[in-house]
């Protein structure tokens, strides 16, 4: 397997550590009481959507789910609009009208956030086309979990970019559940990674708490599709640690699995890694408090911000405001 | 300028829209050269002049094509998805409503959706119940897309270029029975505006609004009704959602009487959205409540006789008007 160099490897450390630091603050407020708003957890998966999104330029689009956390922040939405959105006010990134499930930022490539399952791939297409269109060299990566491989639309735009060649890539987090549903329970092939051919897709199948596996997949398929050479569908086995939101009922997860799968946690990992290749325990320590520092000038930030006016209600649902 | 059909109509206004903006394209089922320009072919000869990129044959994936076009447009794109028939909209329903009409204001404004959804439909073909619909009600409900459906040829060119300069979604009804009516060509650059009616027949005595083919029988009826000596003015919305509420309460205002007349089934219809608007706004001043026309609440049947009897026949829109009138 390619190594990956020591500027790449820090890049990552650093987007994965913000993940999953925005989602251990969050949940903290949640504990706490402080905030009360939908937040779907990304403990587990962090690794996956940072090395993922760090295969990609500034500028390439993103498309991702409401459990969005990690691409976002991967991808660059600074922490004050990010925290402002979730809180819903003003500051946020869509003034508070898009909220946890619905965050979107063009300035870092975040197209679309949806809260539909499945539905970010036919849209992903959409963006890989206008680049095949227009020449502008971009590549579209759209983020789903294992749940949405079994709707229809999944299908549909599997099919739609491989016919046209898009330059987009199809990155599955397994993270082993659909919602309350275990994998096994709601998928009748082994892997999602496999149905792949039945379209004349490559495909990649890797561990998810690997940071070279999933940053080299990740970067195999960003640079096919940026060759022109189309679609790859990537599948990263993930576990999300956790309930399919935050208080919701996880006794569906049986408990020694879920002990059996701390083993394979993404952050420990990363962070043996990081030690590997000299990284000192003193460097990676001061990362993870200027992050920390960042984030929680964020929450004050977004804590202290207004909520918008009333007024935004006839704001934005068409160009023209609404009388 | 000489006269046009309204697929003629169509086709001018997406080819001149192509040929002074790159960014507009054409995605559907069937719409290119190789499978003959559209099954009502209006993309007739557009490939030839564009390019199979930008009048792209797509796979029969209504979610995909509309997810692709809302992609494209959220990209800066002005893409013009063909849903071949409107009863398809059911597959993509999620699309359109929760992505297509919602994203502009989930994003707070960073981001819009400037497409362009082409679909036909018709009673009276002899399509059966999977093919015949007019659903614009459904997406009248939803805050965010456009909904419009032009009744002959220049608005059907000045309609569908306003559709594709619209920096939101726009649904765009055509009717197959309507596509081969002809009329004055009003030209290149032409555009009706849209959230504009037409009175298409001025009169003083009863208003019918309607829109898409009713329009030809509400006229139809007012030159009956005018041998009678009832006056009907015929407006025709051109856009149903947002509608002209202007210029409906006008002309509701000068005759005192209403008629609400579309194709769609009439529970639930648009009718009675207008209807309650009227009455909410002008009650003081209506010399008789709105009456409704629309087609009969069963699925659109097969055989000719029951699909004739399923529309609002010109026979009812005429006692309607009368039973407005007091007259029998």
């Amino acid at each position: 397997m390619t190594d990956i160099d020591r500027d790449t490897l820090l890049d990552i450390y650093t987007r994965t550590m913000k993940v999953n630091r925005t989602d251990e603050k969050f949940r903290a407020l949640l504990m706490e009481g402080k905030v009360a708003v939908m937040y779907y957890t990304v403990r587990g998966q962090e690794l996956a959507s940072a090395a993922s999104m760090a295969a990609l330029e500034k500028e390439d689009y993103v498309v991702c789910t409401y459990r969005g956390q990690g691409e976002q922040t991967a991808k660059g939405i600074p922490a004050k609009s990010w925290w402002g959105e979730c809180l819903g006010k003003v500051t946020g990134t869509c003034k508070g009208k898009g909220g946890t499930m619905h965050i979107t930022d063009p300035d870092v490539g975040i197209m679309v956030t949806t809260g539909v399952v499945g539905s970010g791939l036919p849209i992903a297409n959409g963006l890989a086309m206008a680049s095949q269109n227009n020449g502008d060299g971009r590549v579209t990566m759209v983020s789903f979990g294992d749940g949405a491989a079994n709707i229809g639309g999944f299908h549909e735009a599997m099919n739609m970019a491989q016919l046209y060649k898009l330059p987009v890539v199809f990155f599955c987090q397994n993270n082993r559940y659909g919602e309350h549903t275990a994998f096994a329970d709601h998928t009748a092939s082994e892997n999602i990674a496999s149905r792949a051919e039945g379209y004349g897709m490559p495909s990649l199948h890797v561990d998810g708490n690997d940071v070279h596996a999933v940053y080299n997949a990740a970067k195999t398929a960003v640079d096919h599709a940026r060759a022109g050479k189309g679609p790859m569908l990537v599948e990263a086995m993930c576990y999300r640690m956790m309930g399919h939101f935050f208080g919701a009922d996880f006794s569906y997860m049986p408990p020694e699995h879920i002990e059996e799968m701390k083993a394979e946690d993404p952050i420990p990992k990363l962070r043996k890694v990081m030690l590997d290749h000299q990284f000192s325990e003193d460097e990676l320590d001061k990362i993870v408090a200027g992050i920390d520092a960042e984030i929680d000038e964020a929450v004050e930030h977004a804590l202290a911000a207004d909520l918008p006016d009333v007024k935004e209600l006839k704001i934005d649902v068409f160009e023209e405001e609404m009388a | 300028m000489g006269e046009i059909t309204v697929t003629q109509a169509l086709n001018l206004a997406i080819d001149e829209a192509m040929a002074e903006d790159d960014g507009v394209f054409c995605l559907g089922e069937d719409v290119s050269a190789k499978q003959g320009g559209g099954v009502f072919k209006i993309t007739d000869g557009l490939t030839e002049k564009y390019g199979e990129n930008r009048i792209r044959a797509t796979p029969i994936s209504e979610t995909a094509i509309i997810g692709a076009a809302i992609g494209a447009a959220l990209a800066g794109q002005r893409p013009i998805a063909e849903i071949m028939l409107m009863n398809f909209v059911g597959v993509c329903m999620d699309q359109i409503v929760n992505h297509a009409a919602k994203l502009r204001f989930m994003s707070g404004g960073q981001t819009n959706v400037p497409m362009v959804i082409r679909t036909t439909t018709g009673v009276g073909v002899g399509f059966g119940g999977q093919h015949s619909d007019m659903l614009e009600a459904w997406f009248a409900h939803v805050a965010g897309i456009h909904v419009v459906t032009p009744s002959n040829a220049a608005d059907a060119r000045g309609l569908m270029r306003s559709a594709i300069d619209c920096n939101d979604p726009v649904l765009f009804i055509e009717n197959i029975l309507c596509y081969g009516l002809t009329g004055e060509d009003p030209g290149k650059g032409y555009r009706v505006p849209l959230g504009k009616a037409a009175i298409t027949r001025e009169g003083s005595d009863v208003s019918i609004i309607t829109y898409g083919r009713t329009v030809h029988d509400a006229l139809e009826i007012a030159g009956d009704m005018e041998k009678e000596g009832i006056s009907v003015e015929v407006v025709d919305l051109r856009t149903i959602a947002p509608y002209d509420e202007e210029t409906v309460l006008a002309s509701v205002r000068k005759t005192g009487r209403a008629i609400m007349l579309h194709e769609a089934v009439k529970p639930y219809g648009t009718g009675a959205e207008m209807a309650a608007t009227i009455h909410e706004k002008l009650w003081g001043e209506l010399k008789k409540p709105v009456l409704r026309l629309g087609g009969t609440f069963s699925p659109v049947p097969f055989v000719d006789k029951l699909e004739q009897a399923w529309i609002p026949t010109k026979d009812q829109i005429a006692a309607a008007v009368k039973q407005q009138m007091d007259k029998d």
